[in-house]
C-alpha cells in the first residue's frame, strides 16, 4: 500500500508550493497547515505515531496558533473589516480543503483496513521514543529546556519594549 | 520495501527544503521567511524520521522532538522581532531593514 505515501508526499509538495506562492498571509497559513498535516500522515505511514501526533498537536497546533496570533495583532485597523469580508467569503477555503480532504480518505482507508499499513520495518512507539530521550539523549533534553527558557526570555523582552519605543526607539 | 519507502522520503524531504529555500529566497514579506524557514526545519525533521524508521530506531524520532523545540523558540524569537519591526518600520518588507548597509 505504497500509494498511501505517494499521495501524502504529492499532498504535501502541491501544498507546500501553494505556501510560497500564496499572496496573503491566512491563505499560505491555511496551506501550510495542510502541508503539515500531510507530513504527519506520512509519519504515520513510517511507523512513527508519536512524531505525527506531535506534529499535529505542536506543529500545526501551537505553532501556527502564534503565527496567526502575530497576523491578526498587525491586521489591527480600519482596513481588516473589509479583508475580514473578504475572507469569510469561503471560497479559499476549496484549495485545503480539497487536499484535506484527500488526507481525510488515507486516513479512513487505513482506519478501516486495519492490514493494509506500509510494511514497515517495526513501528517505533511513544515508550521507546521515551526511554531513547529520558536515557543517552538526557544532556539533549536539558538542553532543550534551557533553549526555550532562553527563547522565552527573549520573546518577553522584545514584547515589552515594544510597548512604549517612542522613548527608546529615536536616538539612532 | 522500507528501501523504497526511504528512498522516495528523502527525496520528499528534499523537494520540501527546496521549496522552502525558494520561498525564502523569493519572499520580501518577513512572515513570508518565516514561513518558509518553518518548511525547512520541517523538511529537515522529516529526513530524521525517515532514516530513523529505515533502521527501526528511536534515535530519528528523538532528534526531530529537537528540532520541534528548536522551532518552537525560534519561531517565538522571531515573531516578536516581527511585531518590533512592524511597530518601528510599519510594514513588513525586509528590504526596509538597510540600515546597516549590508
Amino acid at each position: 500500500m505504497n500509494w498511501v505515501f505517494h499521495l501524502a508526499a504529492a499532498v504535501a509538495i502541491v501544498s507546500t508550493g501553494m505556501v510560497i506562492a500564496a499572496v496573503d498571509a491566512v491563505h499560505a497559513l491555511l496551506y501550510l497547515i495542510v502541508s503539515l498535516y500531510s507530513v504527519a500522515v506520512i509519519f504515520f505511514t513510517l511507523g512513527a505515531p508519536f512524531v505525527a501526533a506531535l506534529e499535529v498537536i505542536v506543529y500545526a497546533g501551537a505553532i501556527m496558533v502564534l503565527f496567526i496570533f502575530v497576523i491578526m495583532m498587525l491586521n489591527l485597523g480600519p482596513r481588516s473589516r473589509d479583508q475580514e469580508r473578504r475572507w469569510s467569503r469561503g471560497r479559499l477555503w476549496i484549495g485545503p480543503a480539497i487536499l484535506a480532504f484527500l488526507l481525510v480518505a488515507e486516513l479512513t482507508y487505513v482506519l478501516a483496513h486495519p492490514g493494509s499499513r506500509l510494511p514497515v520495518v517495526a513501528i517505533v512507539g511513544p515508550k521507546q521514543v521515551g526511554i531513547a530521550l529520558f536515557g543517552p539523549y538526557l544532556v539533549g533534553v536539558e538542553l532543550a529546556s534551557l533553549l526555550l527558557l532562553a527563547g522565552l526570555v527573549g520573546a518577553y523582552h522584545l514584547g515589552r519594549s515594544w510597548s512604549r519605543p517612542e522613548r527608546n526607539g529615536e536616538e539612532s | 520495501m522500507p528501501d523504497v519507502s526511504m528512498e522516495y522520503g528523502l527525496l520528499l524531504a528534499g523537494i520540501l527544503f527546496a521549496l522552502g529555500l525558494t520561498g525564502l529566497l523569493v519572499r520580501r514579506n518577513i512572515i513570508f521567511m518565516l514561513m518558509s524557514v518553518e518548511i525547512m526545519l520541517n523538511a529537515a525533521g522529516l529526513a530524521f524520521v525517515v532514516a530513523g524508521a529505515h533502521w527501526g530506531q528511536p534515535d530519528g524520532q528523538v532528534m526531530f522532538i529537537f528540532i520541534l523545540t528548536m522551532a518552537a523558540a525560534e519561531v517565538s524569537v522571531g515573531l516578536a522581532l516581527v511585531l518590533q519591526m512592524y511597530h518601528r518600520f510599519r510594514g513588513l518588507d525586509a528590504d526596509a531593514l538597510s540600515e546597516m548597509r549590508g
